[in-house]
């Protein structure tokens, strides 16, 4: 007996010490800060897929290689655009884009431009038009698993080197956004034309970007990538040959944490120092987040290009009426909704046109929370008779609706259960039918099989002309592939010429007008019913300035060399 | 004997295959495909561009086809390339199958250490303090949600205490060996072993509690066998098949790892890789991780198999003859 208990201590202790011994070992490796001042560490939620700037989009990746890379333009955290590895937007009043007319008589423009006389590759090769020609030779060719090839093989019919640091993109046909190469993302001739030469049909899966990731020749931005634990973290420095302002701190490293109550905890203890907007927590964490701790961080809410939205399927009898539509919104307080969630940080959206975008205007017709108005549009439309606190129609239809949006999103399903009771209270009964994202989007939206209604997000840029989802020639159907995001099933005639005519007027005073008409159609036809545009939550240490929030979808670290440590 | 693990191991094969297929099938039924997810993370994809890159992956192909190509690649030892991830699958595998190795087989063997002494000396006496205590424990320890366990040791050890890091799998920087990433195992261990030693301890106090019931052990006592002798010599061994069979059951999640623990302490491991590529589409990383789970579970029957006729000589694989 005596023996036994011995044998139980004996393993206890060995548990016990075993525990206690790597714990004092640990305080010896990780006592005090991770970095000093010299270094950042940031907490990302997702780790980059491929390293390729052109291959597949995903948010952590564009974070990650902004701060290695540039692109030759992107909108500003004032939502401008700007040059950033050229040296001017070409324009039309200097001469450096010209409206010209192709031998099949189609009316196109040609625009050129400039890249920075002093930039390099990280290996000190420098950035000639070579890389250019290339770049548009990988994104035309269809083998290349380049993601997003419309831009290269369709768009841009032609590029011609004038000398090593100009050359003039020939676009498909004449369109205002001749000046805007956001994603015509540089390749290095001197190193990925061998990969690609040697079989274009495996470049996707040989590109140095995934073989050789910290292959100084791949980057020119303020930092190169120098080490990548798969999975982990992305380490990097400072690029010894970059042209633009020195970057402040040494070394930058992303994390990642993927369980968002793990990377609190790590902010906590200080092995993280930042969490990016980006790539970071939602809204309601950050909000939870800042009321427990927001004396030690400085946590920056930026309301952005999510626009936060319920389709509503027109061909639906129900709502195939826009009374109907417009009782929906009534009904709903969105603004206690944003309030209450949200503490006011997303705001209310009225229309898809963001407020900060220039081309936003005001006068378009608004419903803001009216029960009385809701209910009076309802009888208004036929939904009198109310039995069991549903409306019904003259002939004996109960007013009820499917809503769905992605199952497991904490945020909508708390939103779906708040418009659902106040929907109830008019009298409309919604059913909510959640699924999986991949489900939903995979097949349920993509083919419209969704019945009444659907919350999700549109992520746009500035000035994005919404042809993908308004224009009638883009609702998904078997005929077509199921190509196209009007899942609504919106067809309007003048907004589809608003939306044509938009896109070849350039000229800011002729365009506005268009602008507010198709805000204005919006409003009034409803298709969609608009609730808020979300934010992006950075959570930064005091200590961290410079950091500017853009609010779309490219990335605040594109500006990483104005980021300084206050001590 | 050899005859016995000869068949087994044919019949591992044929399971494998039919699993393959299996799996293949079930991904490939799931509603969208990675070309739908890229579209989702970019909405500017255009058709042409999706049905490009639909061909490019091979996925305008019917499932058959597209498996029976990846049977015909594997066959001759390419085992395919990870979407997700961009390395060749043997690459990404590799690297987190030793991972998980490491983490679970020290809080197996940690959990074993523990649970093992515990049952036995709770088995001893059936309804005492300490057995109502160890029961209590193992209770609280099956009952605890392995995140909340986890959040509640990052909370007190990295963000109160600040002495053990709050997750990853070795310092920043470093050469990532076995001294250095000793404190990275810490936690994670510590809260796979505590939320497993609840379940075996109970198995092990069960199987002892039923063996010194049995004879046996009368007649062991009755001849002046030690009290040590009689429970750690006889009524532990013959205890031990039914564990074995456990443990045995359990070696498949060995290799297809503990996907909230990974997730929480952000330690690069089987389970997580596996989750996200079945969620991500990525058929050839989920088909290859899966069916190494499944080999590993058969090869642990086969083991547990083996370690009977070790516990028990009456267990014999050669034929009878009557």
């Amino acid at each position: 007996m005596a023996k036994d208990r011995t044998l139980l201590g004996t393993g206890l202790r060995l548990g016990c010490a075993a525990v206690a011994l790597a714990s004092a070992l640990a305080g010896t490796l990780i006592s005090g800060p991770a970095f000093a001042k010299d270094d950042l560490v940031i907490g990302a939620i997702q780790f980059p897929g491929t390293f390729h700037p052109s291959i597949d989009a995903m948010a952590t990746k564009n974070y990650i290689l902004d701060m290695a890379r540039r692109p030759f333009t992107t909108f500003d955290q004032d939502w401008k655009l700007i040059c950033m590895l050229c040296t001017e937007l070409p324009s039309l009043e200097k001469g450096t884009a010209v409206e010209v007319t192709r031998p099949d008589g189609t009316r196109a423009i040609d625009a050129t431009f400039t890249i920075q006389p002093g930039a390099t590759w990280g290996n000190g090769n420098p950035i000639t038009t070579k890389d250019v020609l290339f770049t548009w030779e990988v994104g035309k060719h269809p083998q290349s698993g380049i993601t997003n090839s419309q831009m290269f093989a369709k768009d841009i019919v032609g590029v011609t080197a004038v000398d090593d640091k100009t050359f003039t993109i020939h676009w498909d046909k004449f369109r205002c956004s001749y000046d805007s190469i956001n994603d015509f993302l540089l390749l290095p001739e001197h190193l990925e034309r061998p990969v690609f030469e040697a079989d274009p049909s495996q470049y996707r899966t040989r590109t140095l970007y995934d073989t050789d990731r910290t292959n100084p020749g791949l980057y020119f931005g303020p930092y190169r990538i120098t080490r990548v634990e798969s999975g982990a973290y992305v380490v990097l420095e400072q690029n010894p040959t970059w042209w633009g302002e020195k970057p402040s701190f040494k070394r930058i490293v992303v994390r990642t944490i993927e369980n968002t109550s793990a990377m609190e905890a790590n902010l906590l203890s200080g092995e993280v120092d930042f969490v990016a907007g980006e790539v970071g927590l939602s809204i309601e964490q950050a909000i939870a987040f800042e009321k427990r701790n927001g004396k030690r961080f400085n946590v920056v809410y930026k309301p952005g290009l999510f626009f936060e939205h319920i389709d509503l399927k027109l061909d639906n009898p129900i709502l195939a009426d826009v009374r109907v539509r417009r009782a929906l919104l009534m009904a709903i307080d969105r603004d206690a909704i944003s309030r209450q969630l949200f503490e006011g940080k997303q705001p209310v959206a009225h229309g898809q046109v963001n407020p900060l975008d220039r081309y936003y205007s005001d006068d378009f017709p608004k419903y803001p929370f009216d029960p009385a108005a809701a209910v009076k549009m309802l009888e208004e439309a036929g939904w009198k008779e109310l039995r069991g606190g549903i409306r019904h129609d003259a002939s004996g239809r109960r007013l009820s609706l499917e809503f769905q949006s992605t199952a497991g999103n904490r945020t909508r399903e708390l939103v779906q259960q708040v418009l659902q009771a106040q929907w109830q209270k008019a009298g409309i009964e919604v059913r909510i039918n959640n699924q999986p994202a991949r489900v939903l989007f995979g097949s349920t939206m993509r083919e419209r099989q969704f019945p009444g209604m659907a919350m999700f997000a549109w992520l746009s840029a500035p000035e994005n002309i919404p042809r993908t989802i308004l224009h009638s020639t883009m609702i998904p159907t078997p005929e077509n592939g199921f190509s196209g995001q009007n899942y609504v099933g919106f067809s309007n005639p003048e907004a589809d010429k608003l939306i044509d005519d938009l896109e070849v007027t350039c000229k800011e005073d002729e365009a506005r007008p268009l602008w507010t008409r198709l805000q204005q159609i919006y409003a009034e036809q409803l298709p969609s019913l608009p609730l808020y545009f979300r934010s992006d939550s950075y959570i930064m240490p005091l200590w961290l300035e410079g950091v500017r929030p853009t609010g779309h979808q490219y990335a605040s670290s594109l500006w990483v060399e104005q980021w300084r440590s206050k001590q | 004997m050899l005859r016995f693990v000869a068949v087994r191991l044919l019949q591992a094969l044929i399971v494998l295959l039919v699993m393959s297929f299996l799996i293949y099938g079930l991904i490939g039924l799931m509603p969208g495909d990675p070309i739908d997810l890229m579209i989702n993370a970019n909405p500017n994809l255009s058709p042409s561009d999706a049905a490009r890159l639909r061909a490019l992956y091979g996925l305008d192909l019917p499932i058959w086809t597209r498996y029976l190509n990846w049977l015909a690649a594997a066959l001759q030892g390419d085992l395919g390339y990870s979407r997700l991830i961009s390395q060749p699958v043997l690459e990404v595998l590799k690297p987190r199958l030793l991972n998980t190795l490491l983490l679970l087989s020290i809080s197996l063997v940690l959990a074993l250490a523990i649970a093992i002494p515990l049952g036995v000396h709770a088995a001893r006496k059936p309804n005492s303090v300490t057995d109502t205590a160890v029961n209590l424990l193992c209770f609280a320890g099956i009952s605890v949600p392995p995140f909340w366990l986890a959040l509640l040791f990052i909370i007190l050890f990295s963000v109160t205490l600040g002495i053990l890091p709050a997750g990853g799998m070795a310092p920043i920087g470093g050469d990532g060996g076995l001294a250095e990433r000793l404190p990275y195992l810490v936690m994670p261990v510590a809260t796979l072993t505590l939320v497993s030693i609840g379940g075996y301890t109970r198995f092990v106090r069960a199987a002892v509690l039923e063996q010194l019931r049995q004879d046996y052990i009368r007649t062991a006592r009755a001849k002046g066998v030690s009290e040590r002798g009689v429970v750690w010599r006889h009524a532990l061994r013959n205890a031990m098949i039914p564990v074995v069979t456990i443990v045995a059951l359990g070696f498949g999640s060995l290799f297809s790892g503990a996907l909230v623990t990974e997730t929480m302490f952000a330690y690069l491991g089987m389970g997580k890789l596996i989750y996200d590529s079945i969620l991500g589409n990525d058929y050839n990383i989920a088909l290859v991780g899966l069916l190494l789970a499944t080999l590993m579970t058969l090869a642990g029957n086969l083991l547990a198999d083996l370690g009977y006729a070790a516990l028990d000589p009456r267990i014999s694989f050669t034929e009878t003859r009557t």
